[in-house]
């Protein structure tokens, strides 16, 4: 057998392609108890399960934002969670055709050794876990795996740990029916030029599908949540061109056309940063045999929260600052983004915290 | 003092900063690297610091055309590199005396068909061929290049055992082999190719034979770079066997996956490479499929495993007939799917056999036998835009297997 080919073969290649369609992206609301509870707290709102509800309603029930989005990765306590007037989140979201993923990673742990690198664990008993989550209506998964740079880093050791990490959770996943989002997160955190983080991404993706193979994971089943790469967060910003043109060539010399999508990660870059990288990787000439599309958490969120602060009376405003982010992304995955949306609140804010924890 | 030397001698490193922006600008422009490494005291400095300039920054923009010209839809690679004692073996087989006239006689028949060249994008050589000359005197690196051909090289010294496995091999010829390819490229080489051999069996191929393998290839590989040679990357799994398709597929998959993981370990310019892999087909004691499904099997595993940075994929033909490879090129062609990557040949046996049959060796065949050469480059010119008909198949021998079981060449 050369490649996965069990009972889902044909749904999770559906699936997967399905999240790469042109015009759409992912709305990554995965945030922790932990995590969110930051969130909240810079709009001093209490850390409460009610707040965490009204919080995901505002944004899964804004009007007309469904259709920009394909998949929304969830917390485990958000899958189970309803509306106000009860229904489901699973089903809002089925019904405005958005895949509900699921988190399934249970954070990182440091490696012995090395220079405070880390490995991300959760594989006990994943395929139970998974199989409990695709009755519950989840579809995809996501799992982030977290690399630096440094003088010695990452280090081979941090490679191979998390590369393999990734694959053994993806295989796993794909036994259950649920796509595997692959997340091999090279923080931006450094002084480094762009030409370094290109080939860092390029030593790790290449690490990464050569685990998947090694798994027999099927790539057509499968989607990648990269770093775009850009300089270091403490090195001079660079264009939007030229961040599309360092990463399109790094995903050219390492992600195989069977991959459908390619759905990045936003870092630390504020809301407008990430949607200009992407509508610039998405005007560029050249092959690109994936979709290039989003999956966004900050990006996504960032001016909304403050628009709302946890008040019912701001919702109407914290929703037309969130439809209007998703509409942006989503002009952006077609390379047709003007800009119109930098308007709002925030949106040039740059959301970077260093070393950052989920 | 060189050249370059008497140029900026004693500017020391700002006469490095100076070739950089030269090379900024020119990038086809070549400097004498070796003799500025011998010159004198006062250009030392200059002369380390430039010697550190990558080989990027010297051969980059031409091994990039180079391999992108070389998958130009129409056009392939004549493999026309056998070695001595192979072609000693199809020599023997059309009643010819393996001497080195009829050698160089048998391809002056194939470089000068008259609108052959037009077809092709490379010829493979021998090291004995990238000397000889027409019978007019013109070298056949100048008939190539005239032709808009570019002349590759063999560089491999084939394949030798692996202790403990099964007949398993692993291919040799890396000891100097940056001094041949410079050798090479300053007679007028500009890609080079390297064969590595694995094959399916129970318990083959062996995890041993697959990174020996990708790891020897990847090492080829960079030093071709280094040296201006576009690397061929040619891993054949051979079909002998009675596997079926789907096992052909499985370790196409496995072995591709280690050799593009073995050429990112080594720092190997993908853009600046070629892929030269067996297509994916039942084993040769299985029963047949349609060409359709061989495209089908052969293009998933390449989607699976070739990153889109590579810019052309130059079938083997293996032990299959003319026909059979004309055909099974064309379906690729014409599959839909993403295919970011031209499909091409880079055949041996399957573009002369029936030109071989035709020669005899006698000189009042040639015209016959170029013939049966033009017919088979534009079959698979036309292979290569997914528009061939089948009109080629008239000639003598183009349905013979030319299969021979654990092929040594």
């Amino acid at each position: 057998m050369s490649a996965y080919c069990g009972k889902y073969h044909d749904e999770l290649i559906a699936n997967a392609a399905y999240i790469g369609t042109p015009g759409k992206g992912i709305l990554a609301a995965d945030e922790s108890t932990g995590t969110i509870g930051k969130r909240l707290s810079s709009i001093n709102v209490e850390n409460v399960e009610e707040n965490r509800r009204a919080l995901r309603e505002l944004l899964f029930c804004t009007p007309g934002a469904l259709q920009y989005i394909s998949g929304v990765i969830l917390f485990e306590e958000t899958l189970y969670q309803k509306t106000a007037s009860g229904k489901p989140f699973v089903e809002v979201l089925k019904e405005g055709g958005a895949l509900p993923g699921i988190k399934v990673d249970l954070g990182t742990i440091e490696l012995a050794g090395t220079n405070g690198e880390t490995t991300t664990q959760g594989h006990d008993d994943l395929g139970k876990r998974c199989k409990k989550y695709y009755d519950a209506g989840a579809r995809f998964a996501k799992w982030r795996a977290v690399l630096k740079i440094g003088p010695n880093e990452p280090s081979q050791l941090s490679i191979d740990a998390n590369a393999n990490g990734l694959a053994r959770y993806a295989i796993i996943c794909q036994e259950n029916g649920l796509v595997p989002i692959v997340e091999p997160e090279i923080l931006s955190d450094g002084s480094h030029d762009i030409a370094k983080c290109a080939d860092i991404t390029e030593r790790v993706l290449a690490a990464c599908y050569k685990a998947l193979n090694d798994q027999h994971v099927l790539l057509e089943g499968t989607l990648l949540k990269p770093n775009m790469v850009t300089p270091g967060a403490d090195s001079a910003k660079v264009k939007p061109e030229v961040i599309a043109e360092h990463t399109v060539r790094a995903l050219q010399r390492t992600v195989p056309p069977a991959v459908p999508a390619i759905v990045f990660l936003s870092g630390g870059q504020s809301e407008e940063e990430a949607t200009c990288n992407l509508n610039a990787m998405n005007k560029l000439n050249g092959k690109k045999p994936w979709s290039l599309t989003f999956s966004f958490g900050r990006a996504l969120q960032q001016s909304t929260l403050k628009a709302w602060a946890g008040k019912t009376e701001n919702i109407e405003n914290a929703r037309a600052a969130f439809l209007a982010r998703c509409k942006a992304n989503s002009e952006a995955t077609l390379g047709t983004y003007k800009g119109d949306a930098a308007g709002g609140a925030g949106v040039s804010e740059s959301l970077h915290v260093k070393d950052y924890k989920y």
